[in-house]
């Protein structure tokens, strides 16, 4: 007597081979190495954040914390686009220029920030995707965004 | 079997095949999971430096403070130098020594090349840190190593210029600071061309000053 299973596939072997297929593409979405094209997580400030700040408007630029995961968006670069100097994140940056920061440990950095009102950045970086749910949660989501 | 359900068997046992293939040939693929730490390394070793660069570098602020070696401690003295700075104060208990120790083992670790770099020790508390004992605190590490004092006013004026922040906790003589923990990368032409966070190992700063030394 031949299993069930091989009863059905020999019943509906398209759909036994369709199958096969989804479950090689979620295993191949679990396990497969996660590789992207930039590594880069950019922020700006924009032109006028010092001027509208001045002026007692409320400036939100980017989020107070900023996540980001390695082997995936872990160099942060903060770009000054602003007239004047800023402290931003870890360093104080010169109108026009931009600071390129690799991380390669995953952790809490807090830091000093004169573009956000409280004048605090906190940077967490997140290990990287592990093989299995991460990864395949993480192309699920990019899925889901790119459609 | 009927012959009618043949090809579509041939056809599944193709697909399994195919599978198996690909399966394989993704396993053996070049490069490593992600996850793995020495993937990790790997794109951190795809940037040129481990600190972090501006682009564009420009002229590290100039100073002129009073170095534990009796001098006035200019950057101009050093071009032609790789020189590390950071700020701290001596009676710190965890961060400045750590930042120290580090970058003694990171002189250690470019042999020669070590002669080509200078560390320049800049204290936040002037009120105990006087030349003298800067040049001892920082001969426990490294005597090559340079403090740097001065009146508060100028000391604040340098910490501004670099966007350094210090701020005094506590009262009493067991007061302390928080303080930037970061370190400045400042080229032999006398640009700030990166900054270190507090916590690299001493190999990221000798890969580093290397970096600096040939571009």
């Amino acid at each position: 007597m031949r299993p069930l299973s091989w009863n059905l596939v020999r019943r509906h072997p398209i759909a036994a081979a369709l199958s096969l297929l989804l479950l090689a593409g979620l295993g191949w979405a679990a396990f497969a190495p996660v590789r992207v094209a930039s590594h880069e997580a950019l922020f700006e400030i924009p032109r006028g954040t010092y001027a509208h700040r001045m002026a007692g408007e409320k400036v939100d630029i980017f989020p107070q914390t900023i996540r980001l995961t390695l082997g995936l968006n872990d160099v942060m670069v903060l770009r000054n686009r602003d007239v004047v100097p800023h402290i931003f994140g870890p360093a104080l940056i010169m109108p026009g220029q931009s600071f390129r920061l690799p991380f390669s440990t995953a952790s809490t950095y807090s830091f000093q920030c004169t573009a956000h009102p409280n004048g605090g950045l906190s940077v967490i970086v997140d290990p990287a995707l592990a093989p299995g749910w991460d990864r395949l949660a993480w192309r699920l989501r990019r899925l889901t965004n790119a459609a | 079997m009927s012959p009618q359900s043949r090809p579509r068997l041939l056809l599944l046992g193709v697909g399994v095949l195919a599978l198996l293939v690909a399966g394989v040939v993704m396993m053996r693929s070049p490069g490593p999971a992600p996850s793995d730490a020495s993937a990790v390394r790997g794109a951190a070793k795809a940037e040129p430096m481990a600190a972090g660069m501006f682009n564009p570098a420009y002229a590290a602020p100039e100073f002129s403070l009073n170095g534990s070696d009796g001098s006035n401690v200019t950057l101009a003295r050093y071009r032609g130098k790789v020189v590390l700075m950071t700020f701290g104060f001596t009676h710190c208990a965890a961060v400045c020594p750590t930042t120290l120790a580090t970058l003694a083992q990171a002189r250690s670790l470019l042999g020669k090349a070590a002669d080509r770099v200078q560390v320049i020790y800049v204290t936040v508390d002037p009120e105990r840190d006087d030349a003298a004992h800067l040049r001892d605190h920082l001969a426990a590490f490294d005597r090559s190593f340079i403090g740097a004092t001065g009146a508060p006013d100028a000391l604040a004026a340098v910490r501004g210029k670099y966007g350094v922040t210090a701020v005094r906790q506590g009262t009493g003589p067991d007061y302390v600071f928080s303080h930037t923990s970061s370190i400045f990368l400042i080229d032999r032409a006398g640009k700030l061309r990166a900054l270190m966070p507090f916590g690299h190992a001493a190999g990221d700063f000798a890969h580093d000053v290397n970096f600096l030394l040939a571009h």
